[in-house]
């Protein structure tokens, strides 16, 4: 299983074996603003989908990322900590939030690919 | 029901005269107190923010609600409803003071500026989401006054070190005005009204326009190479590092002046002889020290700590609370205002607070954060 996959959440996910690299789309990070602290969750902790996973702190406001997928936290971004506007410069390269290790690879399945998301941007306007 | 309305709900908002310029400069546009307004532009809060630190920024104000209360014994009559001292405000002078409410609470708070001429008149600044309130309060308490709300004017703001040799290129011979001071000029065959003012913190000045000439102005200041626009978002950040209220966060009908750090805006003469709304309360709060205070505050780490995050003494029960909070772009780091017991506004002192379950803890500090850089190229008795 690899590839890129999307949510309505615009989360983005890279997955590469059973390990997903995820972090926000290019239109949250634009949504958000400037991006001025990121708070992210201990290696070793296990998220289940939809549960708390990050919090984003643009200038105006903090913003929730839930988990995509289920897993256990392997390796987050702590290069975000001296340079959060890594998230808004480049948010699926060098501003990625989490590793995960997937839980269950059936959750890949309902995630958008990267047609999918754009033409969920397109009819969200 | 509320679901059918929400399609529309867009369309209910107020547009300023310098809407389709805002969209021609990519503004994210937010819903304000009413009004559709830019949040920021295309270079985003921070830069925008730096930009007016730097240089000079263009804000569009015009949601705020600007009138002309005029009449025999105006700047008497008004002091019945705002603590500051008026009738010793010269001609062409401005002056910040609250609208008071029985209890001494603040309605809202404006700027009070003596026209000049034969007739008495106050030109009246006022926070956009309280004007419809503040105009019905004061022609029901000063009925023999006249009340002339200037719908037909926009108002911009040009703050930074630069504002002033940017506006004199547009508008000569404009640079002698003090600080909180007035001027009126023309631009096009029209009447502005120029104030310098301003809620950054910085040198600056606020430019009220006739609607059919707002983008002509705006564009003209635009012209200039140090002048770039700026939202919302840069007019919080740079009021929070200034020290100012924002009213209905950092002050509301519950506060007093006093403890909300406004003590020097009432007047001497006005503290000895009251005559205004709450003048009890107020008169005890500034001869005893209110029993909360308005302070600054450093909250350790760099997550911010926004409005409604609670106050803790050390190991101890909630004190207060903060009523703005979020990121300096100047000092790269977390800042807030709340109210605290006045036992703990003491600089230097530590307290808790809470975020997202997690303990923080934040640092009494004084106000401003950054130092205010107005004008003072004149002195003049403007604050008494």
């Amino acid at each position: 299983m690899s590839g890129e996959r999307y949510t309505k959440d615009h989360d983005f996910l890279r997955v590469e074996d059973d390990v997903a690299i995820i972090g926000i789309t290019d239109f949250a990070q634009s949504q958000l603003g400037d991006i001025v602290f990121v708070e992210l969750p201990e290696p070793g902790q296990r998220v289940a989908k939809g549960g708390q996973l990050a919090t984003i702190e643009s200038v105006k406001a903090a913003s929730e990322v839930y988990a995509p997928i289920s897993g256990e936290v392997i390796e987050v971004n702590s290069a975000l900590e001296a340079a959060p506007a890594k998230v808004n410069e480049d948010p699926l390269g060098e501003g990625w939030l989490v590793k995960l290790r997937v839980a269950d690879a059936a959750e890949l399945e309902e995630l958008m690919d990267e047609d999918a998301y754009r033409a969920f941007l397109e009819s969200e306007g | 029901m509320s679901e059918s309305f929400a399609p529309h709900t867009h369309s209910l908002l107020e547009k300023t005269p310098l809407d389709s310029l805002h969209h021609r400069l990519g503004a994210r546009m937010a819903p304000f107190a009413g009004y559709e307004l830019p949040l920021h532009y295309k270079a985003g809060v921070v830069a925008e923010h730096l930009h007016t630190r730097e240089k000079a920024s263009l804000f569009d104000v015009s949601h705020m609600g600007q009138a002309i209360l005029g009449g025999r014994g105006a700047a008497g009559l008004i002091e019945r409803l705002v603590p500051a001292d008026i009738l010793d405000l010269a001609p062409e002078r401005t002056r910040y003071s609250q609208l008071l409410a029985e209890d001494g609470g603040v309605l809202d708070d404006l700027m009070i500026t003596r026209l000049p001429g034969r007739d008495e008149r106050l030109l009246l600044v006022v926070n956009a989401a309280a004007k419809a309130q503040d105009f019905a309060l004061l022609r029901q308490e000063l009925p023999q006054l006249s009340l002339g709300v200037l719908a037909g004017r926009a108002l911009v703001a040009l703050q930074g070190p630069r504002a002033a040799t940017a506006l004199t290129d547009s508008l000569p011979g404009l640079d002698d005005i003090p600080f909180m001071g007035w001027r009126a000029a023309e631009f096009c065959g029209a009447g502005l009204f120029v104030s310098r003012s301003g809620y950054t913190g910085e040198d600056g000045f606020e430019i009220s326009v006739p609607n059919h000439l707002a983008e002509a102005f705006a564009e003209a200041l635009l012209a200039h190479p140090d002048v770039a626009p700026a939202g919302l978002g840069a007019r919080d950040s740079l009021r929070l590092e200034a020290g100012l209220c924002l009213y209905g966060h950092d002050m509301d009908v519950t506060t007093d002046p006093v403890e909300a750090g406004l003590a020097w805006s009432i007047g001497r003469r006005r503290r000895e002889q009251g005559g205004f709304p709450g003048f009890d309360r107020i008169r005890a709060a500034l001869t005893d020290g209110p029993s909360r205070k308005r302070v600054g505050l450093l909250p350790q780490g760099r997550a911010p700590l926004r409005e409604g995050a609670p106050l803790m003494a050390p190991n101890g029960g909630v004190i207060g609370r903060i009523t703005s909070g979020g990121y300096s772009p100047t000092l790269s780091r977390p800042i807030a205002m709340g109210y605290v017991d006045s036992a703990f506004a003491t600089l230097g002192v530590t307290l808790e607070s809470r975020l997202r379950d997690n303990r923080v803890f934040v640092e009494v500090a004084s106000l401003p954060f950054v130092p205010h850089r107005y004008f003072r190229g004149q002195t003049g008795k403007d604050r008494s």
